[in-house]
């Protein structure tokens, strides 16, 4: 379907194929039903459709894990690597061909736990991709095992007696790394935010980090279970630099207007514990991004040539 | 003791000579016996050198382990290795000269220019440690020259210690008769980020090493060149790997600093973007891998340097980048293990772990340059294997290939080399991802931008359409699919060439860089009427082909190499129990002939006379049957 349709595009330039979200998925996800990696999926298919991506230009990374599945449903190019080290893979992407519209997907335990190292330098380098980290909070894959992010005392296979220690928050991590540039939190059960938030993402220019709050209908069906249950928990950070989706007004009473730019402020309300809050918490789009600070102009073949042999005179005997 | 009033110079014209530079860390030795092995390149003759480096950066002054050194070996002719002892030693204190004495890295009559500065120094510890250190050194029948070295530097400049190197650079221009315009020139090009002042003072004190000399000394030695008139380069095995990465046209070296290898990226660094290429110095090891195969994958030719603690770590992305068949090429610069091991000296330790390093079965191409002219070619060979399979390829150098410095043959370039974008055309309708060929396991590489191509690669067992499979005959193919590949390469190889007769008593095989010292070893067993030859692998895996037979006709055969194997009749060795070296290993389950091993891992290159000694030591055991 898809490849008849790019060719079409290809064919007539003047009349280009429209895609619509349903063209974006390559095959049905296989996750379990109720699992929030689908709401994922379509709120990035709607994000394609909406940006007209072309598929053949667009690359998704990821690790190992359920969420890492992600790449194989969607009708784009994909790299379903190892545990861990979806970022690096996505740097190494975005190096080399710039012009790729590059997505990564991880869950809470490839990326605040194995990965936890690229996760921490990726948010430094700033290359310009969209980072989704599906944050159920258990290692669902390997049947239930704690993660960082898993609330203190909740129980699994490996703390039977709950979770011994707080919670690693993914957003004061990110927000405490030098040249972060984006770095926002969604929900599952808040489909019309998640899809404005990958919309800023993917406006954002450098490497935009969402924390999408997601349940595992296994082992962490009931994590978020009072805020799902009582909106009232939950606070908006709504600003017209970040997310501000007016048709959540009626539902969301807490809201609170914060300007992304200001990196204290958004800091400070990532410590807070009082609320949940979805929204953007940060962006700067004026930070450095790696692959544009290392470009480089392209030599042709036969100057590489004459340069080397240039350069051979230093060695000459 | 010299300084006579009255000299006459004894000017002596000798084939080869291996001299030695003995300083403190941070003195500078590298520096000078850097540009003396430079000189006497450019000058046309043949060179080695070795580094005889400490891991710490500056460990304590004057003392057996502050030694920072190298070995200088040239001659008339090609020279191949480091040679047996050192005919003449440059030291700045009794200490540092005392560690290379009890290592006997110094011939019986030894000239050894010492600084003269310790012997009457005022710090009394210090009188006595030259006195013990003199007389230990006394079984030998060293020829000491006092050189008031110190005292000299200082007429020059402030701090002797960034002074001492150039004096002595100056001496031995003066020894040897280098011509000084070629050093004046090196200088330059050394400091050339500094200001002026900095080669006009190190010029000075290399004058003034030569006035010193020429005043003082009443010895020469004279090495003549033969005449060449093709074009030659001089360059350490790091600086041809790293000319040859960008020959072959890598345009993404993903690495993350490790001794010995991390001056392949201090080069790259330095030249790589006006190629349109970068470095990516990477968080860690395992990230450096991942960056050069997530470009890779997207079509960039893509390399990542490291050393064998590094190759452990990113294990786990070689198998991923097998099981992909995304190409890959991985410089290997081999150094002392286990663990951190040696992290300056050279080792060939890594072979079997590079042959089977990964997870499950996980074939790829493993390559051994020989010369450091290898190391610039192996680059090329290593990018053209990495594309035409779809695979891995190793490139295992070490330490002594590293830092060694030797001339050799300007290499054409091939414009060809440099084919860069990959193609991007539309992928026809029904192209699998994977479409094997069924014979040779070689399938078409599909990277992103290519319309119509697009797919998920997986670390998981997956079938041709590049989905996730757990069918076991799927599972059965695609290893067969991807170890196909080595076989097909390997029918693309010939078999190793043999040094000496076609057929004796004993065949010495080993790989990578010891080359040179064996072939000298040999050489002199032949001389000597011993039926010996020797053949050195590049190609690891697949070995090159043709070994069994070779083998056959042979009486014996042994493998020599920098690595670790028990010694035959030590506590509790035996047939039984006996740990070979490694190739050894690799070549008896390969040709079921009962290869045998000498093997040494000093943390130095090997001898030629040590090799000598094993091979006499097989071919006449004594009574136990047991190498002497």
């Amino acid at each position: 379907m898809s490849s008849i349709a790019i060719s079409l595009l290809d064919l007539e330039a003047d009349s280009p194929v429209c895609l619509e979200a349903d063209d974006y998925q390559k095959r049905p996800g296989k996750w379990c039903a109720g699992c929030g990696d689908f709401g994922a999926l379509n709120a990035v298919k709607r994000l394609m459709a909406k940006e007209q991506l072309q598929p053949e230009k667009t690359v998704f990374v990821s690790g190992i894990g359920c969420s890492s599945r992600f790449p194989h449903y969607v009708n784009a190019y994909g790299f379903h690597g190892i545990h861990g080290r979806a970022l690096p893979v996505a740097t190494g992407v975005k190096l080399a061909r710039p012009e790729l519209d590059v997505f990564v997907t991880m869950g809470d335990g490839d990326c605040t736990s194995i990965g936890a190292g690229h996760w921490i330098h990726a948010i430094r380098y700033n290359a310009n991709m969209v980072v989704l980290l599906l944050d159920n909070n258990i290692y669902g894959l390997t049947k239930n095992q704690t993660s960082p992010t898993t609330p203190q005392g909740y129980a699994s296979m490996t703390s039977p007696r709950g979770a011994v220690l707080p919670a690693l928050d993914p957003l004061q991590a990110t927000l405490g790394v030098s040249n972060a540039s984006f770095v926002a939190q969604t929900a599952d059960w808040v489909p019309v935010h998640m899809y404005a938030t990958m919309q800023a993402a993917y406006e954002h220019p450098g490497f935009s980090f969402v924390r999408i709050l997601q349940r595992c209908p296994k082992f962490t069906p009931d994590v978020f279970q009072k805020n799902v249950e009582n909106p009232d928990l939950t606070e908006l950070l709504v600003h017209e630099n970040g997310v501000d989706v007016p048709a959540l007004e009626q539902l969301f009473k807490a809201r609170r207007v914060h300007d992304p730019l200001n990196i204290d402020d958004a800091r400070s309300l990532a410590r807070r514990s009082d609320m949940l809050r979805l929204g953007v918490f940060f962006r700067d789009d004026s930070l450095p991004v790696y692959e544009k600070v290392r470009a480089v102009p392209k030599v042709s073949a036969e100057e590489k040539v004459a340069r080397l042999n240039k350069e051979f005179e230093r060695y000459a005997v | 003791m010299s300084t006579a009033d009255i000299k006459s110079v004894e000017c002596m014209e000798i084939p080869e000579h291996t001299v030695e530079i003995i300083t403190n860390s941070g003195e500078g030795a590298q520096k000078c016996a850097q540009i003396f092995g430079q000189t006497c390149a450019k000058m046309g003759n043949g060179v080695w050198t070795v580094e005889i480096i400490p891991a710490e950066i500056e460990p304590p002054h004057h003392t057996v382990t502050s030694t920072s050194g190298n070995i200088i070996r040239f001659g008339t002719e090609k020279i191949t290795n480091w040679g047996d002892q050192s005919k003449l030693a440059i030291a700045f204190n009794d200490q540092v000269l005392l560690s290379r004495h009890r290592l006997d890295s110094l011939k019986d009559d030894c000239i050894i220019l010492l600084d003269s500065c310790w012997q009457q120094h005022e710090d009394e510890e210090i009188r006595r440690m030259y006195e013990e250190a003199m007389d230990e050194m006394s079984t030998k029948n060293y020829r000491f020259v006092l050189v008031p070295i110190e005292e000299e530097a200082l007429k020059i400049v402030d701090n002797p210690s960034h002074g001492k190197n150039m004096f002595a650079l100056g001496m031995l221009a003066e020894i040897y008769q280098r011509d000084v315009s070629i050093i004046e020139k090196q200088i330059a090009h050394i400091f050339r980020l500094k200001p002026p002042k900095v080669t006009e003072k190190n010029i000075e004190l290399v004058k003034s090493g030569i006035a010193w000399a020429k005043e003082n000394l009443d010895f020469q030695f004279r090495i003549n060149s033969i005449p060449f008139d093709e074009e030659r380069i001089v360059m350490n095995g790091n600086q041809a790997a790293a000319i040859g990465a960008i020959a072959a046209g890598m345009e993404m070296c993903a690495m993350y600093p490790i001794t010995p290898a991390t001056s392949v990226s201090h080069e790259l660094s330095e030249i790589i973007e006006s190629y349109g290429g970068m470095v990516h110095q990477a968080e860690d090891e395992i990230a450096a891998a991942g960056v050069a195969i997530g470009a890779s994958y997207a079509g960039k030719v893509a390399l990542t340097v490291t050393s064998g603690p590094g190759m452990a770590l990113k294990t786990e992305f070689l198998a991923l980048a097998i099981m992909i068949e995304v190409p890959l090429v991985v410089l290997n610069v081999q150094r002392g293990g286990p663990s951190t091991g040696l992290p300056t000296k050279v080792e060939q330790s890594d072979l079997l772990s590079s042959l089977f390093g990964q997870p499950g079965d996980a074939p790829r191409v493993v390559i051994a340059p020989r010369t450091i002219e290898e190391c610039f070619h192996a680059m090329i060979t290593a990018r053209r294997i990495a594309e035409t399979f779809r695979c891995v390829v190793i490139v295992l150098t070490d330490a002594n290939l590293a830092t060694g410095v030797q001339q050799f043959t300007r290499p054409p370039l091939d414009v060809r080399w440099q084919q860069g974008a990959m193609d991007q055309s539309p992928v026809p309708e029904g192209l699998r991802p994977y479409e094997w060929d069924l014979e040779t396991g070689l399938s078409r590489r599909i990277i992103p931008g290519s319309p119509g191509g697009q797919h998920t690669v997986t670390g998981l067992a997956h079938d041709e359409d590049s989905l996730v499979s757990y069918h076991p005959s799927s599972n059965e193919l695609g290893m067969k699919m991807r170890s196909r590949k080595l076989a097909v390469f390997q029918s693309t190889l010939m078999p190793p060439e043999l040094h000496g007769e076609q057929e004796g008593d004993l065949l010495v095989v080993g790989w990578g860089s010891t080359e040179g010292a064996i072939v000298e070893a040999v050489d002199r067993a032949c001389s000597e009427g011993y039926k010996v030859s020797t053949c050195q692998l590049t190609f690891l895996s697949p070995l090159e082909p043709g070994l069994k037979e070779i083998f056959s006709r042979f009486k014996n055969v042994m493998t020599v190499e920098i690595n670790y194997s028990d010694t035959p009749g030590d506590p509790y060795i035996n047939e039984d129990s006996r740990r070979y070296g490694q190739l050894a290993w690799v070549l008896r389950a390969h040709t079921l002939v009962d290869v045998d091993c000498w093997t040494s891992c000093p943390g130095q290159p090997l001898r030629p006379r040590d090799i000598y000694t094993h091979i006499i030591a097989k071919l006449e055991p004594n009574e136990e049957g047991v190498a002497a």
